[in-house]
């Protein structure tokens, strides 16, 4: 017979590394992407129009993954892509984690009237449609990757503060809560010592979660051409600009899509499986 | 004077006038056990924790005194009631589970305060946590001290928390019912132990418990409470042979007996509760008008 723990563990232990394999992988290419990518990313050339991938009759040679229909390398735009990506889902995830955290660890501790005021404002700002207030925002910000991460920052705080807060609350009013207390300890060093490390797992998976989301933020303000210049390549222009062309070249639109949905995915399994492995209470 | 003097101590549910301690005075002397006996909900533990500034955010103190070697608790600035605190007393709280931080290591856990409240340096520290695990039993303390919570059982986690409580050399400990959590196998243990290292010590015990059989064993002196109320102070050795107020009575006689383990249980009668609850609304009569 199986035993289960170990099928739990193993299983856990394989999305931990198909997850960082994929993200590695992504942020090779991203960083090397001049020295990777195969074509120049912004080269048009009508010539090499709608070429297919590789393994399709009528592939080029060094077009791998084809061309979109004004002959630009869609595997090299891929690539170039993943930098906004990469960039947006890194600072906007950590930013939207260290206030959104910040905020909930202030309201679940010291409660009473600074928990009113950060709780009432999350409901307020949970009321409004996320894509709309990002769409408002944008308008009002203009266009361009640090608008698109002040955005996701501006809109994702509350899903941090929310969870921080009801744990930092239930860590609260645990034993060791009140021992440190008892022994002199400050209210200020008790949420850095006794309250953090232990909300520090929920973060974790909250912020790889939020890479993930901000990765799809920012796909669907390129898609609808709210996010960096259209010259430059991400994976929702690629996606907006295939549509157009689905059933000419289906891998315009296929492959940026694929890219968008593994990295995603990649990101939320990676934060479960880190805390299936480093959280000290589950082991 | 007494050690630790409270006098009319008062305890609302916040935003209200409920009651949840009613003009409890109690008089602790250094070196003595007290034992804290009532049925749950009795205001029992919320002695403890008024007295060790741990009170939930929904109680309040309205009134009274806790002096602990004449200062008045209630009246210092926070910071220098926690110093005082952290200096004189300490807690064996209730659950062995969810006392120790589970994502720290047990070394910091007992050391924090000497570092903190004592201003030893961690090379002092470390080697009276050592001592004081010896002093509990425990064989390996390196091993224990470098250990994370959940790697140690739950009587071990005990010992540890009654370590701790000793460490610093407080000269009050209050014991939140500190055996309830356990198996019974280990209550004994742990009871023989909280009663050894006090007398080691000299420390007052301020011991909160339900059970009246663990109170005869330890403690010198013991306070009945119903209702937030003081019902009666005694003499262990003068309660056992008679208590004086019938409440009293009624609990003593409804506990259940080794020697006669068949024996029904004798509930608390209907009379001798509604004479008590009446007790405590002239109490609270008189505060209303006061």
């Amino acid at each position: 017979m199986l035993d289960g723990r170990a099928l739990v563990k193993r299983t856990a232990g394989l999305r931990l590394w198909l997850s960082v394999a994929w993200l590695a992988a992504l942020v090779i290419g991203a960083v090397f992407a001049p020295l990777v990518a195969p074509q120049d990313p912004l080269m048009q050339d009508l010539f090499t129009a709608r070429l297919p991938p590789f393994w399709m009759p009528g592939a080029e040679h060094g077009y791998w993954l084809g061309t979109d229909s004004l002959g630009r390398d869609v595997l090299s735009r891929i690539l170039y892509g993943g930098r906004v990506a990469l960039v947006v889902a890194l600072l906007a995830g950590l930013a939207t984690a260290l206030i959104g955290a910040t905020l909930g660890l202030i309201a679940g501790f010291y409660r009473g009237w600074v928990d009113m005021v950060i709780s009432r404002l999350v409901d307020i700002w949970m009321a409004f449609p996320p894509v709309l207030f990002s769409i408002l925002l944008i308008a009002v910000l203009g266009t361009g990757l640090s608008s698109v991460i002040l955005a996701i920052i501006v809109i994702d705080w509350t899903r941090f503060a929310r969870v921080v807060r009801a744990e930092a609350m239930a860590q609260g009013a645990m034993d060791y809560v009140a021992s440190a207390q008892v022994a002199g300890r400050g209210r200020f060093s008790t949420v850095l010592t006794e309250i953090l490390p232990n909300v520090l797992p929920t973060i974790t998976v909250l912020l790889t979660l939020e890479m993930g989301i901000a990765v799809i933020v920012e796909a669907i303000l390129s898609f609808v051409n709210l996010s960096i210049s259209t010259d430059d390549p991400t994976w929702g222009g690629m996606i907006a600009e295939g549509r157009a062309s689905i059933h000419q070249a289906w891998w315009v639109l296929v492959f940026p899509l694929i890219a968008l949905f593994l990295t995603v995915l990649s990101f939320s399994q990676l934060g479960e499986g880190l805390k299936d492995r480093f959280d000290p209470v589950l082991q | 004077m007494s050690f630790l003097k409270i006098r009319d101590l008062s305890v609302v549910l916040r935003g209200t006038r409920h009651r949840l301690l009613r003009n409890v005075s109690l008089d602790v002397a250094a070196t003595e056990v007290m034992g804290l006996v009532g049925e749950s909900g009795a205001g029992k533990s919320m002695i403890g924790k008024a007295l060790l500034g741990i009170l939930p955010r929904s109680a309040q103190v309205v009134s009274g005194t806790i002096e602990l070697e004449g200062v008045d608790l209630l009246t210092l600035p926070p910071r220098q009631r926690r110093t005082l605190i952290g200096q004189r007393a300490a807690l064996i709280p209730q659950d062995p589970l969810t006392a120790l931080n589970p994502s720290r290591r047990i070394r910091p856990q007992i050391t924090d305060r000497l570092v903190d409240i004592l201003g030893w340096d961690r090379a002092r520290a470390n080697t009276r946590a050592e001592e004081i695990l010896n002093e509990v039993q425990i064989a390996a303390p390196d091993r224990v001290l470098g250990s994370y919570p959940h790697e140690l059982s739950g009587g071990m986690r005990q010992r540890i928390l009654i370590a701790s409580a000793f460490a610093a050399e407080p000269r009050l400990i209050v014991a939140d019912e500190p055996t309830t959590a356990l198996d019974v196998t280990v209550q004994k243990q742990i009871l023989k132990l909280i009663h050894e290292m006090q007398a080691l010590h000299g420390t007052a015990l301020l011991f909160v418990t339900h059970d009246l059989g663990v109170v005869a064993k330890i403690c010198q002196r013991l306070t009945v409470l119903y209702g937030g109320l003081v019902v009666e102070e005694a003499d262990v050795r003068a309660f056992f042979r008679g208590p004086a107020h019938a409440y009293s009575r009624a609990l003593l006689a409804a506990t259940p007996r080794h020697s006669d383990p068949e024996a029904d249980l004798t509930p608390v009668p209907e009379p001798v509760i509604a004479a008590v609850q009446e007790q405590v609304l002239a109490a609270d009569r008189s505060w209303s008008h006061a």
